[in-house]
């Protein structure tokens, strides 16, 4: 039961940066907003997403979620993190939004590990992940801890 | 568009809604999101690594209760932060639903902005910690 001889915390201050580009679609927005019960126009209607002074159709308050955890799979997926994917739990997410995600959007990321602490058997892993976007303007900062269970 | 207001008072509901998940919204949330741990549509496998059965993607719970809140808003561009602790896992049964109750409340009111909390319940029991989201006001 000792989840740092699992987890490498020498991982720890590292910034993981070669996920390509995100390009937000229509379709996407609407099938995230479809799958989270966000009903709001915005999401579907470009007519009432300008109207709301937006530049085109906007994403649910979440959906960088989708963006982040295909970023922090390059982290996560690594051999060397040891992170034993079957014995993660997700503790804590924060969204920080600097603008909203809109369609048309080319996304990038760079994934930054955060803290790595081993407690009784269960180490936290939190990454942050900051989304910019085509002319490096922030988009949205993710923060996820993951908890990961140590060997029985 | 509505939004909230800025006369709006700390400990005022805003509102609480319920929501329901199944199976089916578990599999349209999965490729949504491109989240396929088998935990959220394997029986099997759930059990295998010690859970009762299927449960819930925690941002799936997340999602909902953010959509609830931006659609009360009306413009999702409002919500400039939410973050939670996912305290409790969800099971989802089959045949069946579970639902969700969720709840939002003014903790606080600033200069621009408000913190709302969400209480998210199963049954009466909390299944996020500390969902809290910081809204633009009107």
């Amino acid at each position: 039961m000792n989840g740092m001889a699992q987890v490498d915390a020498g991982y720890l201050g590292r910034v993981f940066t070669g996920t390509p580009p995100y390009v937000v679609s229509e379709v996407k927005i609407a099938e995230f907003a479809d799958a989270v019960g966000a009903a709001a126009p915005v999401h579907r209607d470009p007519a009432a997403a300008r109207a709301a002074g937006h530049r085109d159709l906007i994403a649910p308050v979440t959906f960088a979620v989708v963006v982040a955890q295909r970023a922090e799979a390059e982290y996560i997926s690594d051999p060397g993190a040891g992170i034993d994917f079957s014995r993660v739990v997700h503790a804590n997410q924060g969204f920080t939004h600097h603008r909203p995600i809109t369609n048309g959007d080319v996304l990038h990321t760079a994934v930054h590990v955060q803290d790595i602490t081993a407690r009784a058997g269960i180490t936290m892993v939190t990454t942050r992940t900051e989304i910019t976007d085509d002319d490096g303007g922030q988009v949205c900062e993710v923060t996820s801890t993951l908890a990961i269970r140590g060997e029985e | 568009m509505p939004g909230l207001p800025a006369d709006v008072e700390p400990g005022a509901e805003l509102f609480s809604v319920p929501r329901t998940i199944d199976r089916d919204r578990l599999v349209r949330y999965a490729g949504a999101s491109g989240d396929f741990n088998p935990i959220h549509y394997n029986d099997r496998f759930a059990r295998d690594v010690g859970l009762p059965g299927v449960i819930a993607h925690g941002m799936l719970t997340m999602g909902l209760a953010g959509s609830a809140l931006s659609d009360h808003l009306g413009d999702p561009a409002d919500v400039l932060e939410f973050s939670t602790r996912f305290t409790r896992p969800v099971p989802v049964p089959d045949p069946g639903e579970v639902q969700v109750q969720i709840t939002a409340t003014v903790r606080s009111v600033h200069e621009h902005t408000a913190v709302v909390d969400l209480a998210v319940q199963v049954e009466g029991r909390a299944v996020l910690g500390k969902a809290q989201a910081v809204v633009r006001l009107r």
